[in-house]
């Protein structure tokens, strides 16, 4: 019998699909229909002439259920490649947050500190708000809500992942 | 398959365009049923004489019709419906046709483009609906794109691991004038199955085979689908290696059920002898079947002393419930024909004596005789089951004419599967991994207009034949001499089974109430109604039901409270299997008290 491996972990996925309607329906419904988590999903088409989009997974499982959730991916029609980024190699993450923090005084000051030690950007201020931009890992965006939340933290808005493999090897 | 395929000419509609690709596509039957968005299609079938289009009473018929045909062919089945209803009723089918890998083209009406999305009359979100329950789906909103559509659509549908594809076609598509395009070779943009086996695995599993002492070939479903050059292969490999050979459900008749070095059916009610391989086994050859829950039992005690090669032609089914040690993606022609060679080629010596001692194992657990079951055979008897499926196989051997047998789904499936012996592929068809009652009916039309010759057989039970039984009035319209018989013990008899043994014989809502008098349904749908109640009526009933060239039900009455065995209960192992009440060993018997908690949580 091969020994399973029963561990966790998370994946992050790339995914490059012919660009028609329908088609990231057909991904979201793979993972609701089998069961898988979808921690991150993001998608854009990247050709020049639009003809294909990436789709960016951040999913966790069994080994078995990654390597699964790669094999159902490739299975579908329209998807023309797989990468699973967290084991073909080192790879780069970023996501986008925009952040509302709401206050006045000593708060206010803090938050303004704090996000300029994070390097995350002012783009809108008001007399009681800030809203800052924050591009950065997922764990580095966490960390910093977590820090704005007795601050003020009223509102945010994530990108969810966009991720690539370093050095010159492409997914095609 | 791209863009950039050259225009030939423009036809006069869209409707004319698609029977052209359809024609061109080699298609020559269409099941299906007509509405309001697929009248242009209609008009453009009156028109013209290539391909002839078969009425069914319903539209979940039409696919399993078309799932009949493709599975008793090989080609690619053609199913058309209207918008709607008749898109939603076809759904049971196409998810039918995915489970079981069968390759359908349903082409489904659609209100005009510009009304997509305003809920108008029998509109319905089709591709949203069957992107589940297909293998792929297309809403063709251009007429540009319908030639090139409908020539994927096959291509998708019969490569790779074949499946359901469907094509929604908005009605001012099916109006407006088209170009059409011939099909051409190119590869498809994205999808690309692939069927070469990696040569180094090959070797790999022939290494392993080498070696083995208590081997097993367990073969599937994918070895049919290859066609019948596989199967062919699979005889040779099997004679060449000197393995046993087991087959699922859905795998039957690819290897000759005759042969002696065949084990019968596997899984949930296969035989003892097979089973006890699999558990047994020191290397596991599974080709082109999916380890099915119905044949691995409690996962965790799988076969667990095996080294398992696992050959699919789908990425996705190797290492999907149960881990491999090699793990082959091919198509099981080409994958066979290389194990062959390599086999032929590799010069380790087999372990001929081990294999022996390993078929005196065999001949051991065979020798209990796992099937059998106990006939009275003094005048008046009731008539058993498995008497009356056995009686069926003898009488159908003598006849010059081959033979096909659907089945609905139910117990007198499992007795069908057990006690007839199929001895060719493509001749077996049954819902396996859907497992949709009212399949057999429609599926044996399907099958008979392919095969207007054959004999046709739909092993029923009275619950599963009511679910399509609408279509007596096909098989009289085209006069399909499609013989029905159906083993009524007045209740839905697995569903009755499991009450007797999961939930303390407690029948609830399995009894079949209110049953028609099948013989008076027979003729008023134009067929021939035949019945027997007793041991002395069958073998006439058989003959009279074989010699008639008309549709036929026969209505046999058979023991009510007969159960199938053996049985594997839910949660339990191979080991574990239940014999029938005729088998001594089985001194506790079938009093369910082997089923767990975590067994009856389980399907």
């Amino acid at each position: 019998m091969v020994e399973q491996n029963l561990a966790f972990r998370s994946a992050t996925i790339s995914v490059l699909v012919e660009n028609e309607s329908g088609v990231l329906a057909r991904v979201i419904g793979l993972f609701s229909g089998r069961g898988y988590n979808i921690d991150s999903l993001t998608v854009a088409p990247v050709e020049r002439d639009r003809s294909k989009s990436r789709i960016t997974i951040v999913t966790s499982g069994t080994e078995m259920v990654i390597e699964q959730i790669k094999a159902q991916l490739g299975r579908l029609v329209p998807v023309y490649r797989v990468q699973d980024l967290s084991k073909e190699g080192p790879h780069l993450a970023r996501e986008l947050a925009l952040i509302k923090v709401v206050g006045i005084g000593d708060a206010r000051q803090e938050a303004l500190r704090l996000a300029d030690a994070f390097r995350a950007r002012v783009i809108d201020a008001s007399t009681e708000s800030f809203i800052f931009e924050l591009t950065g890992a997922t764990d580095k965006l966490d960390a910093f809500l977590d820090l704005m939340r007795p601050l003020g933290l009223a509102e945010v808005s994530r990108t969810g992942v966009a991720a690539i493999a370093r050095g010159k090897a492409t997914i095609e | 398959m791209d863009g950039s395929i050259k225009t030939t000419e423009i036809m006069k509609s869209g409707a004319e365009a698609l029977l052209r690709a359809l024609k061109d596509q080699g298609v020559d039957v269409i099941f299906g049923y007509p509405g309001g968005a697929v009248l242009p299609i209609y008009d453009a079938i009156f028109q013209q004489n290539a391909i002839r289009h078969i009425l069914v009473r319903h539209e979940q018929a039409a696919v399993h019709a078309a799932e009949g045909y493709a599975r008793s062919t090989g080609k690619v089945g053609v199913v058309l419906v209207t918008s709607g209803p008749g898109a939603t009723n076809a759904v049971t089918g196409l998810v039918d046709a995915l489970m079981d890998s069968i390759p359908i083209v349903c082409l489904t009406g659609q209100v005009p483009t510009h009304l997509i999305g305003n809920d108008a009359f029998q509109e319905a979100d089709t591709t949203g609906i069957t992107r589940q329950a297909t293998k792929h789906n297309y809403l063709v909103k251009r007429s540009e794109d319908l030639s090139r559509v409908v020539h994927e659509a096959f291509h998708v549908a019969k490569t790779g691991r074949p499946g359901p594809v469907l094509i929604d076609l908005p009605k001012d598509i099916l109006i407006n004038p088209a170009p059409y395009a011939e099909p051409n070779n190119l590869p498809h943009r994205s999808y690309r199955p692939r069927t070469t086996p990696d040569a180094r695995k090959v070797a790999e599993a022939v290494a392993l085979m080498k070696r083995a002492e208590r081997p097993i070939v367990y073969s599937g479903g994918g070895v049919i689908n290859a066609g019948p050059e596989a199967a062919k292969l699979l005889m040779e490999f099997v004679r060449l290696t000197g393995f046993p050979c087991t087959s699922t459900l859905m795998g039957l008749g690819a290897y000759p059920a005759s042969d002696p070095q065949f084990l019968g059916m596997l899984g949930m009610h296969g035989t003892y002898e097979a089973n006890m391989v699999m558990h047994g086994c020191d290397v596991m050859l599974n080709m082109g079947a999916r380890f099915d829950d119905r044949v691995t039992g409690r996962l965790n005690a799988f076969s667990p002393g095996s080294k398992k090669i696992h050959v699919d032609i789908d990425p996705s089914s190797l290492n999907k419930s149960v881990m491999v040690d090699v793990g082959i993606v091919g198509d099981a022609t080409e994958t066979l024909r290389a194990l062959i060679a390599a086999w032929n080629a590799d010069t380790q010596t087999q372990d001929r004596e081990a294999l022996a001692k390993w078929w005196q194992q065999i001949d051991v657990w065979r020798s209990k005789n796992s099937l059998r079951f106990t006939q009275n055979r003094d005048p008046g008897s009731i008539i058993k089951p498995q008497y009356a499926i056995e009686r069926l196989y003898k009488a159908t051997r003598g006849q010059a004419k081959d033979t096909y047998v659907t089945t609905e789904v139910g117990q007198h499936q499992m007795w069908a599967a057990q006690h007839f012996k199929f001895d060719k592929p493509n001749r077996w068809m049954t819902s396996g991994g859907l497992g949709t009652m009212g399949y057999g009916l429609p599926a044996a039309m399907g099958v008979q207009v392919a095969h207007p010759d054959a004999l046709v057989i739909d092993i029923a039970g009275e619950a599963s034949i009511l679910m399509n039984i609408q279509e007596m009035g096909t098989l009289a319209q085209y006069r399909l001499p499609v013989k029905i018989f159906i083993l009524n013990n007045q209740y839905m008899g697995m569903v009755r089974q499991w009450q007797e043994l999961l939930h303390g014989n407690r029948y609830s809502e399995s009894y079949s109430e209110a049953l028609p008098d099948f013989v008076k349904l027979a003729e008023s749908f134009h067929a021939v109604g035949l019945r027997a109640e007793k041991i002395e009526d069958l073998d006439k009933v058989i003959a009279e039901m074989l010699a008639v060239d008309r549709p036929v039900i026969a209505d046999i009455c058979v023991d009510q409270k007969e159960n199938v065995f053996p049985m594997i209960p839910s949660g339990a192992a191979h080991n574990e299997m239940l014999l029938g009440p005729e088998h001594k060993a089985n001194a506790g018997g079938y009093n369910g008290g082997s089923v767990t908690d975590e067994g009856l949580v389980l399907v």
